[in-house]
Order: structure tokens, then sequence, then C-alpha cells
């Protein structure tokens, strides 16, 4: 059991138990706060994979940004969703089964592939990943066609958002 | 030593997890926080294939990086969606929202 | 132009005026009777032509004006149409075109033009005058112009279009189609009025009447195209054809065909000159306008029937022996003859002015259709010529002192309630005279409440003076006396005594009955307030009136025998000659007799004289002093004999029967609807087990149940449309991981 095994499994248990707390805890606030504590054990596992820039975006975006908006948005209609009365629905428990069917089902497909269990490589020498990609972000060969793309959709979102959200005359 | 098949476990557990909460949640946001659970392990998955798999082929984090897009947007889009059912209904529980029915 | 080219335009302005009133003019009244006067005008123009350049031919009955077209092709060649005038198409051509021009300008003026608009008038009643104020605020009744001013001279154009086609027709064929448009014409002349059941009544006896004629006429077009293969004149009336005639029988109670033929032909003319039996048309009639009276009735289309005698008259006397007489004519003479007497008798006892003048005139024509059965067609056609126009005179007096009378009749009406109160406008209109219903209502046709017209209207009273003594036969000046002497003559001439006595008799009555009328109208003193005020009329039925009374002084003077005692020098009798000479044979002239002259001066001035003498002072309120000295025949009289009692009791009843019970009850209601019930029972029934049998429980079974079963569908299925977007995910997944299972399963199998 190497160092880095033990922070991984470490990591693993508490960012599943916080999601797990996310979706079953009957406040909503408190859901939120777990759900940012998910958020930080991912940005976690994306340093042990050697992606510390998607770290940092992690907690920038996900942190910093949605799950501030959650909190925002659940304080906004927080006046009628007292939290009284059952936080699901009726049939819970084929949600829960049906989540377990598919965790079972994955787990077991991808047990069945031979290339579930490789071994971390080494990273190859004089490959820096983070300026890799950026070129191939802005490089017309590779992505910029999506990374534009993507900018126009989150323009879309941005005047969506408030479209929708904007209050009647 | 540390193999691929712990991330993507990890990554199974996590969506399966947001998958439930989908489902379950009566709450609108709460079902929001589940896409985001959801959308999370997919994130793990796409890096952890770049490292196992690709080191040298940025594809992986390339995706995941339009994965970070959609769901700013999805949150916004949503939430916004959210705020405006709650104005007109003076709700957000997914169950009372119902429309559509016959 | 050719003299051939007129006379083909000759019906075609009427006809055009017609059209253009139906059509495009008949809102406005001025441009209507323009058009239909300006038609009359040009058709009269071109006639005249025509008549004077007909004079300058020589020996026009042998080489007459004709012209042919080709029109319906027949088995190997043409059936051919075309316009004749000879000598006796273009004496008849004079007086029509006068007459009709002369009766269309005073149509204007009998319809009122001019006047205002009725208070009360309605399309299909005569005009019931209007109301106007004067300067003073008095109100005063006024004759009102005829609502369906512009209709009326659509149909007398389309008439004068009937007229002129059977005048200058050189067939049977398009004289008869000209006969029945004119019939028509009166059908819809005598109903003008046809908000009145009585003008609705005659107008259909009119029609069936003369249809009954019509029909056996036909049936004689038929006979004659069918024997000869040809309905022209001239090559009928050629000597062989007739000869072939003659000498062929028909196989019917032993007449040749030309006897068959001409008798069939004749019935035509019974109907259309209304000789007896089928003469009770004509006085009902006299429901229709008066200018429709005088030109219909008096002058143009009851002569179309003896113009037609005429013209076939080749036909009916083929086959006669020197001096006998062919069962045709002499079934001509006999219905003539007594047609003369018997009408001039019913005529004594009319009180209605026009009612008077139309049993004369089926009486005069009687005469003439006496005068073709001896033989005497030349004598005949010169009676139609002034006939026509002083009867044409008469009634268009009779319409003028009629319109005076109206015109007396709302005076006094207007007058007896508003007299000597002054009122202001408003009221005036609507106070000062009472609804019309209420109004004691004076007949302006009865001649007992007329009286001393003469000095209202002494143009009218001149004219119609004149018209009167023409008809009476006042020796000498008259065109009466020239022609009915001639008849006379004639008839002694050639021994026919029983017609010679008949038609002396009942010119003996004309002229009573004639002064009777006059004298009634216009001399002694006026027995009703209405005939006080009467006044002349205007110039468009004055003018009218002085010209036909010319020619019904001078129309006369054509025709003095050469024979006769002095004036006889004067003359070049060409009016024998003239149309004379429209036969194959000239008749000769016949020498002189003194016994018929002396009949003729008999007659009429001792008629003349009696009526004045009976009639000179009849009190107001009066009966007819006639009554008290001929008593129950009086009463027979009056009635007219009851004939159209008879004919009502033996033709229209039993009619009526058969329709009604018969026809309609029994046959049509029993037989044939019992039938057809039957089966539509029968069929229902079928219909019935089929549709209980079939239908409902097969047919629609099935398609009620695809029905149901959808609906029961989709009702056991419904409660998965909750709305609710995570149930349906989680439908969709079990399904998705249901599916996926499924296919795993099988794929580990293999």
């Amino acid at each position: 059991m190497t160092a880095v095994q033990i922070i991984f499994l470490l990591t693993a248990a508490v960012s599943l138990g916080a999601a797990i707390m996310v979706v079953t805890t009957r406040n909503l606030v408190h859901a939120a706060l777990y759900l940012i504590l998910t958020l930080f054990g991912v940005a976690v596992l994306f340093v042990l994979l050697n992606a510390g820039f998607f770290a940092v975006v992690q907690v920038v975006i996900y942190i910093g940004a949605i799950s501030i908006l959650m909190i925002f948005a659940i304080m906004l209609t927080r006046r009628v969703m007292q939290d009284i009365g059952p936080a699901t629905n009726p049939g819970w428990w084929l949600s829960a089964i049906l989540s377990v069917v598919l965790f079972g089902g994955l787990t077991w497909m991808l047990s069945s592939w031979s290339g579930f269990t490789t071994p971390l490589p080494a990273m190859p020498p004089g490959i820096e990943p983070l300026e890799q990609l950026g070129q191939a972000l802005v490089s017309p060969q590779y992505y910029v066609l999506p990374f534009e793309l993507a900018s126009v959709l989150l323009l879309a979102a941005l005047i969506g958002a408030i479209t929708i959200a904007w209050e009647g005359r | 030593m540390i193999s691929l098949s712990y991330f993507l476990v990890f990554a199974a557990a996590l969506f399966s997890i947001g998958l439930y909460g989908v489902l379950a949640r009566k709450n609108a946001v709460a079902i929001l926080m589940g896409i985001e659970l959801m959308l999370n392990a997919v994130n793990i998955n796409l890096i952890a294939f770049w490292r196992f798999r690709t080191p040298e082929w940025i594809a992986g984090q390339a995706f995941a990086l339009m994965v970070f897009a959609v769901a700013a947007a999805e949150v916004a889009v949503g939430l916004a969606l959210v705020i405006s059912i709650y104005r007109r209904r003076n709700t957000v529980a997914a169950d009372e929202i119902d429309l559509l029915k016959w | 132009m050719t003299t051939e080219s007129i006379i083909w335009l000759l019906p075609l302005p009427p006809l055009l005026a017609f059209f253009l009133i139906v059509l495009f003019t008949n809102r406005n009244k001025a441009l209507s009777h323009t058009i239909a006067v300006g038609a009359a005008l040009l058709s009269w123009l071109g006639s005249m032509v025509v008549f004077f350049r007909a004079l300058q031919v020589e020996h026009l009955g042998d080489h007459p004006f004709t012209s042919m077209v080709n029109w319906l092709p027949t088995a190997e060649e043409w059936f051919r149409v075309g316009v004749l005038v000879d000598p006796l198409s273009a004496v008849t051509l004079f007086f029509v075109a006068w007459t009709i021009l002369m009766i269309f300008l005073y149509s204007v003026g009998y319809n009122n033009f001019g006047q205002p608009r009725g208070d009360h008038d309605r399309a299909g009643l005569p005009p019931h005058g209007a109301t106007v104020l004067d300067e003073h605020g008095h109100a005063h009744r006024v004759p009102s112009i005829e609502p369906m001013y512009s209709r009326f001279f659509a149909f007398i154009g389309l008439f004068a279009f009937g007229m002129y086609t059977l005048v200058i027709s050189d067939n049977l064929l398009t004289l008869f189609v000209g006969w029945e448009i004119m019939g028509l014409c009166s059908y819809l002349l005598i109903g003008f009025w046809y908000a009145k059941p009585s003008a609705r009544a005659a107008m259909i006896k009119a029609f069936l009447t003369t249809r009954v004629g019509d029909v056996f006429m036909f049936l004689g077009i038929v006979y004659l195209y069918s024997a000869t293969g040809t309905l022209n004149f001239r090559e009928i009336f050629t000597e062989e054809t007739l000869h072939t005639l003659a000498t062929t029988a028909s196989g019917f109670l032993g007449l040749s065909a030309a006897g068959l033929i001409g008798l069939l032909l004749f019935i035509g003319t019974v109907g259309k000159s209304a000789q007896f039996p089928l003469h009770t048309w004509l006085p009902d009639a006299m429901e229709g306008p008066t200018p429709v009276s005088a030109m219909i009735h008096a002058a143009t289309m009851v002569s179309a029937g003896v113009y037609m005698v005429i013209r076939i008259f080749p036909l009916l006397s083929a086959g006669a022996e020197h001096g006998q007489l062919t069962t045709a004519m002499s079934v001509m003479s006999f219905i003539g003859a007594f047609t003369a007497l018997f009408a001039a008798t019913i005529a004594l006892t009319q009180t209605d002015i026009k009612r008077v003048l139309a049993y004369s005139t089926s009486s005069q024509l009687g005469y003439m259709i006496a005068a073709l059965g001896i033989g005497a067609y030349v004598a005949a056609a010169f009676h139609l010529v002034t006939h026509a126009f002083f009867k044409a005179l008469l009634f268009l007096g009779s319409g003028s002192v009629i319109h005076g009378m109206e015109h007396g009749v709302l005076h006094t009406e207007g007058m007896a309630p508003g007299e000597g109160s002054v009122k202001t406008p408003g009221s005036a209109l609507d106070e000062a005279l009472p609804p019309p219903a209420h109004r004691e209502h004076i007949d302006p046709q009865d001649m007992f409440n007329m009286g001393g017209l003469s000095r209202k209207m002494p143009l009218t009273f001149w004219t119609f003076l004149i018209g009167g003594f023409a008809l009476s036969g006042f020796p000498l000046v008259t065109a009466g006396f020239w022609s009915k002497d001639e008849i006379l003559a004639d008839a002694f001439g050639h021994g026919h005594w029983l017609v010679f006595i008949t038609l002396a008799l009942a010119a003996l009555l004309t002229a009573f009955y004639t002064m009777r009328q006059i004298t009634l109208t216009f001399l002694g003193e006026p027995r009703t307030p209405a005939a006080d005020h009467a006044q002349e009329t205007r110039w468009t039925m004055t003018v009218p009136l002085v010209v036909l009374a010319f020619f019904a002084i001078t129309a006369g003077w054509v025709g003095i025998p050469v024979t006769f005692p002095l004036l006889g020098g004067l003359s070049t009798h060409w009016f024998h000659e003239f149309v004379g000479s429209t036969l194959l044979e000239m008749p000769e002239t016949l020498e002189f007799s003194i016994v018929p002259l002396l009949t003729s001066l008999v007659v009429a001035l001792g008629g003349l004289y009696l009526g004045w003498l009976v009639y000179r002072q009849v009190p107001a309120g009066a009966t007819d002093p006639l009554r008290a000295r001929m008593g129950s025949l009086y009463t027979l009289l009056q009635n007219k004999y009851y004939i159209d009692e008879l004919y009502d009791f033996l033709f229209v009843r039993p009619a009526k029967w058969l329709s009604d019970v018969f026809t309609y009850r029994w046959v049509d209601r029993g037989l044939i609807d019992g039938f057809l019930h039957t089966i539509a029972w029968a069929l229902s029934g079928v219909g019935t087990l089929f549709r209980n049998w079939i239908d409902k429980p097969v047919v629609n079974g099935f398609g009620d149940l695809v029905g149901e079963a959808v609906k029961w569908i989709g009702r056991s299925f419904r409660f998965v449309q909750t709305g609710r977007v995570q149930q349906y995910m989680v439908m969709a997944l079990v399904i998705a991981f249901g599916t996926l299972f499924y296919y795993l399963y099988f794929m580990l199998q293999r």
C-alpha cells in the first residue's frame, strides 16, 4: 500500500460519503456544503492524476461559482421549501435499486475489460500537459472549433438565463 | 501501486449516487446537484483515461474542459428555470411541476 | 338601300327596343319611352318607304318584293324563310305602321308621363293618383305615373315586333311565330296590372282561349306542310298546287285537303279574331290598359286573324265552282255573319265604354269574315284597313274619356273633404284625404256616370264622333260607309240573301249602340260631379286622335266603287285594283245596285237617330231605358247570353273536376302515390332489416370495437403520463436496463 493509494482511498471515502450526504440530507444548505466537500475530493483526485490545472479549475468554477450559485438559488426559493415532509419522492427505493444496479453493472462490465487494471504509467518525458492543452485549444488542427462553440454556448446560456429568470412586468 | 480500476470504480460510484439524487430528490436544486455529481464522475473518467491510456495525447483533457463549460451553462440555465418556475407556481418541487400530465 | 333590305329590317327596331328597355334602361322612364317611340318611328318610316315604293311598281301582285334565305335544312333541301310584300301586305303595313306609331305616342300620355309618383301606387295595380300641394297649401289629387312605365313600353315593343314579323312573312311558319309572339304579348298586357284578380283571370282566359284556336291552326300548318312540302305562300298558291289540294280527299267529313287545311287555319282565326264561339276572351281583355286594347284588341292583333284568312283565301276558295261556295267558305260566312249580329246585340246593353267597343270589334271582324266567306275578299281587306283606323281611334278616344273622367274623379275626391279650409302643408297631405279604401268609388268607365263631356273634352268629342260615325257607316264622308257598303253590295250582288240581311241588321244595331255610346258619354248634362270636372287630355293623347280621325275619313275614299253614282266618276277604284291583283284572278267589278246602298243609308242613319232618340235624356242615376222595353231579353243580353257561364259549366268545371278530383285525388294521390307508398314501405322494411341485422351489429360493431379498444387502451395506460420528469426517467432507465440485460444475456448465451 503506497502513500498514493492511501491518499486516494481516504479522499475517495470522504468524497463518496459526502456525495451520499448530498443526495440524502434534508437540509439543502447542508447538501450544498456536502457538495463542496465532494468537489474538493474530486479536485484532489485530479491532482493525483497529474492534472493540476483541472484541480484549480475545479475549485474555481465548481466550488467558487456553481456551488455558490446553488446556495443563492436555495436561499431564493427557501420560503416555501420548508424542511418539512419527505425530501424524496415516494418511489425513491426504485431509484436506489436502479443506482445500485447501474453501479454493479458498470463495475462488472469494466472488470471484464482487459485494460481495467492498467498500472499508472510514467509521464512521457518532454511533455508539458498544460502547454499542450493550451496549444491544442487554439490550434486549427485540433480543438479551436469546439473551443469557440463552447464560448458561444456559454454566451447563449448567459443570455438565456437572464431571459428566463427576468421578472415579468 | 494505484491502477485505473480505482478511479473507474470511484467514478461509477459517484455517477450512481448522482443518478439516485436526480431520480429520487424532490427539490429541483437538489436534482441539479445530482447532475453536478454525475458530470464530475464523467470528468474523473476522462482525466483518468488520459492519464493511464494516452498521456501523450491531450484529447481527454480537452474533452474535460468542454464538460466544464457545458456544466457551467447547464447550471446557469437550470437555476434560472428553477427561479422562473418558483415565481410562477410558488414551488420548486419536481413532482408538483406536472403540467404535461393527461 | 334596296326595298327588300328595308323589309327585312322592319321588325328589328321594336325588338331592339324591347331588349334595350328590359336589360338596360328600365330604371329610366324617359329614356325607355324615347327608345320605344323612336323604334316605332323607325319602323313607321321604313314601312312608309316600302309602301310608297310598292305603289310605284306596276303589277305588284305579279312581281312582289320577295327575299328568302335558307333556314332549316330538311332532308333534301332547305326550309326557306323570307319576306314578301305584295299589295295586301303593303296596305296592311300601311295601317299597322300608322296605328302602332300613334298608339306608342298615345301611351306616353296615357301612362301619365311627367306626373308625380302615386301615394299608394305599387307595381301591378293601376295608378291611383297622387296628392300635390299648390302654392296656397291646398292639397290636390292628380293622376300619378304608371309604376311599371318602362315595362309597358318594353311589352308593346315586343308586340310591334310580332306584328311586323307577321305582316312581312312570306310563309305560314314565320307568320305563326309572329302570331304567337303577339299572343304572348296579349297575355302579358291584359294582365299588365297583375295585382288585380280580374286582370289575372282575363289574361289566363285570353291565353287559353286563343290557344284552342292556335292548336288547330298549327295542325293546319302541319297538314299543309306534309301535303305540299312548303309553307311559302307563293309556292302554295299556284294553279297546280291548289288544284292538287282541292282534288285530294282528306278523309274527314268528305272535305278536300284544301278545305280541311283552310278550316283548321280558320279556327286559328276564330280564336285570334274573337269569333263565335271563341269570342269570350276579347271583352275580358279590356282589363288591360287602353292603348293595349286599342292596339292589340282592335287595330292589329285581332286584325291579324283576318289578315291571315285573306292571305290563305286562295286555299279556302280552291275548288269553288262558279258562284258556288266551298264548305270552308260556307262555314266562314255563317260564323262571320252570326258573330256580327250576335256581338252587336250584346254590345247594346253593355255599360262599360270599353266593353261596348270590344263587342263592336268582335262584330266588325265578323263582317270581314262573312265577306271573305262569300268571296268578297277585297271588301274584307278594305274593311280591315278602315276598321283598324276607326276602331283604334275609338279605343284611344275612350281611353281619353276614361282619363278625363279619372281626372274628374280624383279632383272631386280631393276637393270634397278639404274644400274651403286652409291647412298647413304638412298636415294637408296626411289629413286632407281619407285612405283610398274608404272613398266612394265612381267607376270612370261606366257610361252612365258620364254625360256632357263634349264641352269638357271637345277634341276628344269630335274625334270620337268621327270614329263613331265611321263605325256606324255614316254616309259618304266616313271610311266605314264605303267599306261596309262594299261588303253589303258584294253580299247582295252575289245573291247571298241570308248574309245580306244578317249583316244589314247588325249594321243597324251597330249604328244604334254607337249613337247610344256617343250620346251617353258626350251629350246631355253631366250625371256625376266627376264628369263635371273632367278635363281634356294632353297633346300626346290628342295628336294620335286627330291623326287617326283623318284616316278614319280619308281611308275610305280610295275604295269608292267606279260604278257609284256621281262620286264614282271621281274615283279610280284604286284599292280594288291594287289589292285585287294579289290573287291569281282579279275579281270582277260588281254592277251598281241601289238596294244595298239604300239599305246602308237606312240602317246607318236610322240606327244613329234611334240611338239619339232613346238616350238623349237620361237623368243621373237612371237605368238604361232599353231595360224597361226589352225585359228579360235585356238581362239575357247583358249577361252575354250566359255563354261564359255555359263554358264554365261545360269546360272549366269539368276540367277542374278532372284535375282536382280525378287526376289529383284519384289517380295521383290514390293510384300513383299508393303504388309508390307501397314500394317505399316495402323498401323501408328491407332497409330496416338490413340496418338492424347487418349494419348495426356487424359493421357498426366492428367499427365500435376498434374505437372502444383504442379508447380502453388509452384509458388503461394513461396513468404513466404523470407529467413528472423523474418518473419518466425512472421508467426509461428501467426499460433501458431491462433491454440491455436481455441482449447481454443472449450475447453471453451464444
